[in-house]
């Protein structure tokens, strides 16, 4: 498998990174380089091998109910780069 | 009689529109997300309550600043499993917490913990009451936990969207039916019931202007037992009605491309319940590849079977249990003990009511007194003005023979608008029905000699019987027990 | 005398404890040797109010004989570790200003036992890199000469381009400079595929990476999260379990963390090692491997052995595959990890047209080269279509990893001897610019501990050709650290005490 311009720029856009037109093929030359890289992995016989869900056998542990931290609406919008009345503002979405 | 169907494939269609090129049957699915009753949220300890100040209810973990990371409430867990249950669906002892990646304002992670290959509750069924005699069955797809997003605001400002996260991380449960409904009253009836269900298991409020539940509607229409034709997915429907309005709208405006020898777009879509119309979400047009695997930062969800059992222990008795204990137990139709099962609240008062009493005299008062008074103030059975004590001290008083059931009216009314112990009332405002046959006999003999005309028309045609009733009763204030008038004015009169 | 920075941790908690220095003596030193050091940028921040107000409380606590463990010890704090009010960026841009008004698990507890913090260490950027060179705030230089260098033509390279300097390896490379120059007397370190084991290594320091779940990850920013370990880098295996010992320990805000007590592991440090089975993976002899590496392998074989160690060869045959599937697995935990940051919380915003244009220009500007690459690789893998064949792949090829060592243990192995990195350290600007995959390389011991989620050590054990520091790696059964403690400890005893350098660079 390897990726051209096209997917470079679908992937960007996915990951939401800006990508200019002249960064399209060194990018997309070295994310072939990296599925080369792993390409060797194609012949690895997997047997019946499960997916690893959690790398030490442990049950996930639960929390009770209960109500507990609220950082407050000045902490949770104190690094905000653009807040008002505690809110965070973005550039207007359209639905 | 009641029947059950199934609607699937395998069953004939049962309801069909009319086109121009001839029969449709409409096929919807739904996706709802019921938030789940709890103090605190999905994956954080901030509260889950409705409103407050903007990210007044929000942690360190729903802002997802760096570093933070999930930790699972086990009274979600409980909840689901509750419903799951509920919905007489498989329970998953092993479910996987995957994420949903992608990018919007209120979604702060950047993905949405959710539930996507393996999910903590798998098939199920609804038996759903399409009309008081009419029933089908819904099955259910799978259930599945996640995470609520935040809420943007988008007319605070021209150029700006405000963005609040009080609701990012509050838990839902994603239920997924399967393509089962076939119109927009069988859409609504399943909303109803499962919401019923839900309020029944405590699981959700099923508050719907609250958002407490919100209804995804996937709607296609096809020749009847033809292939399923594309479906559109109408988002965040927010109420009963409009979600039946959604559906009818969305199939009549299929019919009419496809009859046009147009094609349906697979598209999100949105109601406009104003202009009774849908439209395309253009926010939502962009292909969307949400990339998920499960979360690493959350260890698969393990419980094992006792643990099940336990809840299912002490799972109350569900409105569909409720309502055939109610036929075979107080008597009722179907009908009556429908009506009554709708709330468990209601089903509860009327128990109240009924015990040790006659049972369908209660049911009639409970339905066509109280429920009649309550929906034309606009309140529910939480805020009766009348308590299941006081309702059942005044058909005490019916039963007995203390008032009539006409008495009984106005004693509800004063019961209803000044309160107070029925008894009491009916002795300190002089409603007692007089069964004093002396009392009675003199006004029916001052009648009798007053209208001797009367009594020869009565003679000859004896349903006049009815007028001197009514003179009696009127002369008496009504109280007179209209046995007593009617055997002594037979009686008097010879008939 | 020694000077005060020269004392090992555990010789400044002694002296501490004896009343021969006080906390702020202690600090004073270490901040003026930071001072002088600024060139060498393994600090990004520094906190030198707070670290004297710590050590005042510290002596007022020594005092009144309320002294924790750590009690007075200066120490680094890597950027990835969230300390509250102060600078936590994971030495990227795109974290520009921020302050979280959170303490990680892992600092707290080294806190509560008394440790005084210094200020925040350069690394590579959310951790990504062998070199320390994808940081924000630039390279960080390691204060080891280059071979043949001269401290004059080092001290001119240190206020010029750098170039021919040596790099500290990475993530954690601030961490390791900062150790080896003795700007402090520990630092704190994180290892997602070797950022603990490669710097400790390149400079002749002692890290661990604890088994998976050991150290909370509550409150360090994520790289990927099935394979981000907390851990120390000291100048001793000894200061190493002291400082480990308070940064373990269960946290119920970690749904991954470890419940169980935490071992004295102090105690394991000199306990002898006789009889303990010590596997020599044979897959790990790879093609084009220096002499020099093999050499100091056998060495390292022979120094067990004659401490009454059995030695045994074992197969683990997934180990080549481990990089490659390490290359799936946590970019793509990382792409998702890294969907935070988008300029509407925190950090940096680069203003857009629209939503999406402000989220793409923030991210390609906030994002370094290597993050940018390993996001868009991430993103790739777990995309529609190919999750299967990359990501499901890779996870499956994780569980052979594991179960490669599994059945080593099973087979009564007590802990298994590597080299711990294929290659002294080399200089800066040198390796990964045309093709990153070659930088990608330098994980190739470490990453399989990672993947596998087991502890693993990285211990000097000798000196290259070059006159650079070499060490070998320990890689033990889960949650036995302390047996990988008594080991290094034996190597680092017959390797005698690795010389630092002088400080060349004041
Ligand atoms: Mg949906
Ligand atoms: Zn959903």
């Amino acid at each position: 498998m390897s990726v051209d311009q096209a997917n470079v720029r679908r992937i960007a856009r996915l990951a939401r990174i800006a990508v200019r037109d002249e960064e399209l093929p060194h990018l997309a030359q070295e994310l072939n380089a990296m599925l080369a890289f792993v390409e060797e992995l194609n012949a690895v016989d997997l047997g019946n091998a499960e997916p690893m869900t959690s790398v030490l056998p442990m049950q996930m542990k639960m929390r009770q109910d209960v109500v507990g931290d609220h950082a407050g609406p000045e902490i949770v919008t104190g690094n905000a780069p653009i807040s008002e009345d505690h809110f965070f503002l973005v550039p207007k979405v359209i639905e | 009689m009641t029947t059950q169907t199934k609607s699937s494939e395998a069953n004939k269609p049962s309801k069909l529109i009319k086109g121009a090129t001839g029969d449709w049957e409409i096929v919807v699915g739904m996706e709802i997300h019921a938030q789940v009753s709890s103090q605190s949220k999905l994956f954080s300890a901030a509260s889950t309550e409705f409103g407050g100040a903007p990210n007044a209810h929000v942690s360190l973990v729903d802002a997802a600043m760096p570093g933070m990371l999930p930790v699972i409430n086990a009274e979600c867990v409980a909840q689901a499993i509750r419903t799951g249950l509920g919905l007489k669906a498989k329970i998953n002892n092993r479910s996987v917490f995957d994420r949903k990646n992608y990018f919007y304002p209120d979604l702060p992670q950047g993905y949405q913990i959710s539930q996507f290959k393996h999910p903590i509750v798998g098939e199920g069924e609804v038996v759903v009451d399409v009309t008081p005699t009419e029933q089908i069955i819904v099955g259910i797809e799978r259930l599945h936990l996640e995470q609520d997003a935040g809420k943007s605001l988008h007319d605070q400002s021209p150029t700006d969207s405000f963005v609040d996260l009080n609701r990012s991380g509050v838990a839902l449960m994603e239920i997924v039916s399967k393509p089962d409904i076939r119109s927009a009253e069988e859409a609504r009836a399943y909303v109803t019931k499962l919401r019923t269900i839900l309020r029944y298991l405590g699981t959700c409020d099923g508050n719907m202007e609250q958002g407490s539940l919100r209804a995804d509607v996937n709607v296609s229409v096809r020749r009847p037992g033809g292939p399923l034709g594309t479906r559109c997915e109408i988002k965040n429907v927010n109420s009963i009605r409009f979600i039946g309005q959604a559906v009818d709208v969305e199939a009549r405006r299929q019919i009419g491309i496809l009859e046009d020898g147009g094609k349906i777009d697979q598209e999100t879509r949105l109601f406009d319940p104003a202009k009774g119309e849908t439209r395309s979400m253009r926010s939502k047009e962009e292909a969307h590849d949400y990339r998920y695997f499960p979360d690493p930062d959350l260890l698969p969800l393990e419980f094992d079977q006792a643990y099940v059992d336990q809840l299912a222990s002490h799972l109350p008795e569900l409105p569909d249990d409720k309502r055939s204990r109610f036929m075979r137990d107080y008597g009722l139709t179907g009908y009556d003990a429908g009506v009554l099962v709708m709330e468990r609240a209601s089903a509860d008062y009327y128990e109240a009511v009924a015990k040790g009493r006659d049972a369908k005299l209660a049911a009639n008062w409970v339905i066509n007194e109280l429920f009649g008074r309550l929906n034309k103030e606009g309140l529910d059975i939480e805020t009766s003005p009348v308590s299941a004590q006081q309702l059942g001290a005044i058909i005490d008083l019916i039963s007995d023979g203390t008032i009539s059931g006409k008495i009984a009216k106005d004693l509800f009314e004063i019961v209803w608008s000044e309160g107070g112990d029925p008894l009491a009332l009916v002795e300190a405002r002089g409603m007692k029905q007089v069964t004093d046959t002396g009392a009675i006999e003199a006004a029916v003999e001052a009648i009798i000699a007053a209208n001797p005309d009367k009594v020869a028309q009565a003679q000859a045609k004896p349903t006049m019987l009815g007028w001197f009733v009514g003179q009696v009763m009127k002369q008496t204030g009504g109280k007179a027990n209209p046995q007593a008038v009617n055997d002594l004015l037979k009686a008097k009169l010879g008939i | 005398m020694t000077q005060p920075v020269d004392l090992t941790l555990a010789q400044a908690r002694d002296a501490l404890h004896a009343g021969k220095i006080s906390a702020v003596e202690l600090t004073k030193a270490h901040l003026a040797a930071m001072e002088k050091a600024s060139a060498l940028n393994c600090y990004v921040a520094t906190t030198p109010d707070q670290a004297l107000a710590m050590a005042q409380r510290s002596d007022a606590r020594f005092a009144s004989k309320d002294a924790g463990p750590l009690e007075g010890i200066p120490l680094g704090i890597k950027d990835l570790y969230a300390t509250k009010g102060v600078h936590t960026q994971a030495c990227s841009h795109i974290l520009d200003g921020f302050k979280p008004d959170y303490e990680s698990t892992v600092t707290s507890h080294l806190w509560r036992d008394g440790a005084i913090m210094l200020g925040k260490l350069n690394m590579d950027e959310f951790a990504m890199g062998s070199s320390n060179e994808t940081s924000y705030y630039g390279p960080v230089v390691s204060p080891w000469l280059p071979n043949g260098w001269t401290q004059d033509q080092a001290r001119k390279a240190l206020s010029g381009d750098k170039k021919g300097l040596l790099v500290p390896g990475g993530s954690s490379g601030g961490s390791a400079a900062a150790v080896a120059a003795r700007l402090c007397l520990g630092a704190t370190a994180t290892d997602t595929g070797g950022s603990i084991r490669q710097p400790a290594a390149f400079t002749g320091t002692v890290g661990i990476k604890p088994t998976y779940g050991r150290c909370s990850r509550w409150g360090i920013v994520a790289f990927a999260s099935s394979l981000d370990q907390a851990g120390p880098i000291a100048r001793t295996v000894q200061d190493c379990a002291i400082m480990l010992r308070s940064m373990a320990g269960h946290d119920p805000r970690d749904a991954t963390s470890f419940d169980a007590p935490v071992p004295d592991y102090e105690k394991s440090v000199g306990a002898s090692i006789r009889g303990k089975k010590i596997g020599i993976p044979r897959e790990y002899r790879i093609e084009g491997m220096p002499a020099e590496i093999d050499r100091l392998w056998n060495q390292g074989i022979d120094w067990l052995r004659a401490a009454g160690a059995e030695i045994v060869d074992i197969s683990l045959p997934h180990t080549r595959t481990a990089l490659p599937a390490y290359y799936i697995v946590a970019p793509a935990e990382a792409s998702s990890n890294l969907a935070r940051y988008d300029g509407v919380r925190y950090g940096l915003r680069v203003p857009g047209k629209d939503i999406t244009d402000m989220y793409e220009q923030t991210r390609a500007k906030g994002f370094g080269k290597e993050v940018r690459r390993r996001i868009m690789i991430g993103t790739y893998v777990l995309s529609a279509g190919y999750y299967d064949a990359y990501y499901v792949r890779a996870q499956k090829i994780r569980t052979l990893i594991k179960r490669d060592f599994e059945l080593a243990y099973a087979n009564g192995v007590d802990a298994i001897l590597t080299p711990a990195t294929p290659s002294a350290a080399f200089g800066i600007g040198e390796k990964g610019s045309a093709d990153p995959v070659e930088m990608y390389l330098n994980d190739v011991f470490t990453v399989t501990v990672n993947m596998a989620g087991l502890p693993g050590l990285a211990v000097p054990a000798g000196l290259s050709s070059g006159g650079l520091p070499l060490s070998l790696q320990l890689i033990g059964r889960p949650f036995d650290e302390e047996t990988l403690f008594s080991i290094a400890e034996v190597i680092e005893r017959s390797a005698g005490q690795i010389q630092l350098p002088k400080p060349w660079w004041e």
